[in-house]
């Protein structure tokens, strides 16, 4: 997708008068925190796996050409081929170079944000193969031509009549006059629909919640089934993954899991976990002819040894945003990238350039609730104040705040300076507010005063009162 | 084992790092602070060479002066026994933060962290170091208490306060919805977005009307008065106030932003 991040503002104030959208996000937060909370309280070891999970995380990164080059050769000795990817572009030709090769006309994907990433569906589309969503809610949203706004609920911006709507304009070969008043009626109709996309499609593709060295196995966590679906009935299954979900073992693998979904949903487990290992071999009952993993680097590496390597241990599990007020307040389409929240505003000026999405690390009240539910123990906000210093040295951040934060920075390192002007400002201010101890409006304040009074100071600065006080008791 | 005791017997030697809101906006708290510390046992000085901890300039990414203010706090501070702030945020910003800043400079950092490690919020100075366990005030009031975020994410003040209150005679506390939600002050993100910071704080609002207590307190005044102005522009019945004004029992002074009526 087109990052358009530098239009936040714009999509923010769309987003706060969106009635519709507001509602959905209240879902989000009532959905998301509680069950996440219950989940995460009833097991008692959940603290101490969340520290195992970042170790595993931790290790692996440090090691990772040794388990990448593991995992190709486990991968390879499966009968599977593994392909490198530099770039989003190297990806996305890998992917077509295999469907043209198979002269394929339509692929199934299984919900994958990597893909969201290098914009396969568009591309895929210009080559005249057709992607077809299979998670609920992408295909929901491939429907209506959108970009995710969750990572892991895609949809979560809509409400159930949208979808019927939607349902409605497109699957025109159902009777007019269907029930789809149950968002289980949906799902059926959804389900119905695809059933046949299966059958005709030559190519399934999807992403991966971990690859494991130790078996060269692609492991994909989904609720639906449709994952499993989309990877056996395809005669290739491409997995596209970007090089940090490596684990070493299986062991580890279920460490992470056991974090993952509570983090996420609330679930102890995802209801499907499925493990894929190579192409079918001659004594399985199923399974693709042709089994490729595309790894891809799009910018990783390069997060490698620097400040931002620990956003790497992220397990994409969304309970950052699930508890990011800001996140709550706009939705996560204003974010204008296709990382939302917390998660996002880190990696997407990694990924993008901060020049090119400085709003995103700067639109944070640095709550630290993110920080304190992520599974994977990543020091989000600390991370989007690194962001806030590269953009600050390299002279990215507005000039208006530039000047008044310098001007703030020259008295506040003169305490003498300091001390004589607020003495003369703050009883001035007081007088201006008078018996009402507010102020309503104040020039160069209107960023606070819009929307609130100001609160007035009380008078002389407690300094100012403290040495009179002091003077007058002094024996 | 307390403060006292620490220091053989002679009274901890406290200094008050008072935030530049409560030296700006409300005198009152810094009051009610030495207030407080002084009926617990610690002498407490105010050094005059302070201004603010840095935050402004941490938050947006400017390290220099980040850097310069923290080494002007620890020379005026480190002689002290400890360090004491009326905010959550501001004391975790001495406690959490300045060791980083010098990263690099092992003599500086070394300097930083020993002073870090005397760094504490007022309330839970109170009771986790200084042992309190009650105070003497009375105030016939209902309360409701927001958890500012550093305060309670990055120094675990949650229980201190409410126990404390708790300890008072009159005082009735009713819990908000969402208390440990962000209140959308945010430092300087209030006013670089100010119209999420306004939807934030609205939600905040609506819950504290809800509880339908006569004040709001909590622990740190750039969401005090955040969530002051708006009530009052609301037009919202609850007053505000930092609870050390409340624990200090000095309720005297209007509240912050002014009377409701
Ligand atoms: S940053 Fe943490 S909380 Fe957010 S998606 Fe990644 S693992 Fe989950």
């Amino acid at each position: 997708m087109q990052l358009t991040s530098h239009k936040f503002k714009s999509h923010v104030s769309k987003a706060l008068v969106d009635a519709q959208l507001q509602k959905a996000l209240g879902n989000v937060e009532k959905g998301f925190i509680d069950k996440r909370a219950k989940a995460a309280g009833a097991l008692p070891e959940f603290e101490s796996l969340r520290d195992n999970a970042k170790a595993i995380k931790d290790h692996t990164l440090a090691n990772l050409d040794l388990y990448l080059e593991t995992y190709e050769a486990r991968v390879t000795a499966a009968g599977g081929t593994v392909h490198w990817a530099e770039t989003a572009a190297d990806a996305r030709n890998i992917v077509l170079d295999i469907c043209k090769r198979r002269g394929a006309r339509t692929v199934t994907k299984g919900k994958s944000m990597i893909t969201e990433e290098i914009g396969l569906n568009d591309f895929l589309s210009q080559h005249d193969i057709e992607p077809v969503e299979t998670d609920l809610g992408e295909y929901i949203i491939q429907l209506r031509g959108e970009h995710p706004s969750h990572i892991i609920a895609p949809a979560v911006h809509l409400n159930k009549d949208q979808v019927e709507g939607d349902f409605r304009r497109v699957h025109t070969h159902l009777p007019e006059f269907r029930d789809l008043t149950e968002p289980t009626a949906l799902l059926s109709e959804a389900r119905e629909v695809l059933r046949q996309r299966y059958f005709e499609a030559d190519v399934g593709i999807t992403g991966a919640n971990f690859l494991v060295a130790e078996t060269g196995s692609s492991v994909i966590v989904t609720n639906e089934g449709n994952g499993d679906l989309t990877q056996t009935l395809g005669k290739v299954h491409v997995v596209v993954a970007s090089i940090e979900k490596i684990v070493p073992t299986l062991e580890d693998t279920s460490q992470i899991l056991r974090v993952l979904a509570r983090s996420a949903t609330g679930q102890d487990m995802s209801v499907y976990t499925t493990f894929s290992t190579g192409p079918k071999r001659p004594d399985d009952p199923d399974g693709p002819e042709e089994y490729h993993v595309i790894l891809l680097d799009n910018g990783r590496s390069s997060m490698l040894g620097t400040e931002y390597q620990d956003m790497l241990r992220c397990i994409r599990c969304g309970a950052c945003m699930n508890h990011c007020p800001v996140y709550h307040a706009v939705g996560g389409h204003a974010y204008g990238s296709v990382y939302p929240g917390p998660m996002g505003a880190v990696l997407t000026p990694s990924l993008n350039g901060i020049d090119k999405a400085g709003h995103l690390p700067n639109a944070s009240t640095f709550c630290g609730r993110c920080e304190a539910v992520c599974p994977m123990r990543i020091p989000l906000p600390k991370m989007m104040r690194h962001w806030r210093e590269q953009e600050f040295e390299k002279h990215l951040s507005a000039r208006a705040s530039r000047y008044g934060l310098g001007l703030w920075a020259f008295f506040a390192r003169r305490p003498k300076l300091y001390r004589a002007a607020v003495s003369l400002a703050m009883p001035l201010l007081s007088r201006l507010a008078g018996k009402r101890h507010r102020l309503g409006a104040l020039p160069l304040a209107g960023g606070w005063t819009d929307h609130r009074d100001l609160p007035a100071p009380e008078g002389p600065t407690f300094m100012q009162q403290y040495r009179k006080h002091q003077a007058s008791h002094r024996p | 084992m307390t403060g006292a005791q620490e220091t053989n017997g002679s009274p901890p030697h406290v200094g008050l790092f008072v935030t530049c809101l409560v030296d700006l906006f409300r005198p009152s708290v810094g009051f009610a602070s030495l207030k407080l510390l002084e009926n617990a046992g610690c002498k407490v000085d105010v050094p005059n060479a302070q201004t603010c901890c840095g935050q402004p300039a941490y938050n947006s990414g400017d390290r220099k002066d980040t850097r310069a203010i923290a080494e002007q706090v620890i020379e005026a501070f480190e002689a002290f026994d400890y360090v004491v702030a009326p905010s959550g945020s501001c004391a975790s910003m001495l406690r959490k933060h300045y060791p980083g800043l010098f990263d690099g400079d092992p003599k500086w950092q070394a300097r930083a962290q020993s002073f870090a490690a005397k760094c504490h919020e007022l309330v839970s100075f109170l009771t986790d170091v200084m042992g309190v366990s009650s105070v003497d005030a009375r105030l016939e009031a209902s309360v409701t208490y927001h958890d500012s975020c550093s305060g309670l994410r990055e120094l675990g003040v949650k229980a201190q306060p409410r126990a404390l209150l708790a300890s008072m005679n009159g005082i009735q506390l009713k819990e908000m919805g969402d208390s440990e939600v962000c209140c959308g002050f945010g430092g300087t993100f209030c006013v670089k977005y100010p119209d999420i910071s306004n939807h934030i704080v609205g939600k905040k609002t609506a819950n504290i009307e809800a509880a339908e207590t006569d004040l709001l307190l909590a622990g740190d005044m750039g969401c005090l008065m955040n969530m002051a102005g708006k009530l009052r522009r609301q037009g919202a019945a609850t007053e505000v106030r930092h609870v050390a004004e409340v624990l200090a029992g000095l309720t005297d002074t209007p509240p912050i932003a002014g009377r409701a009526k």
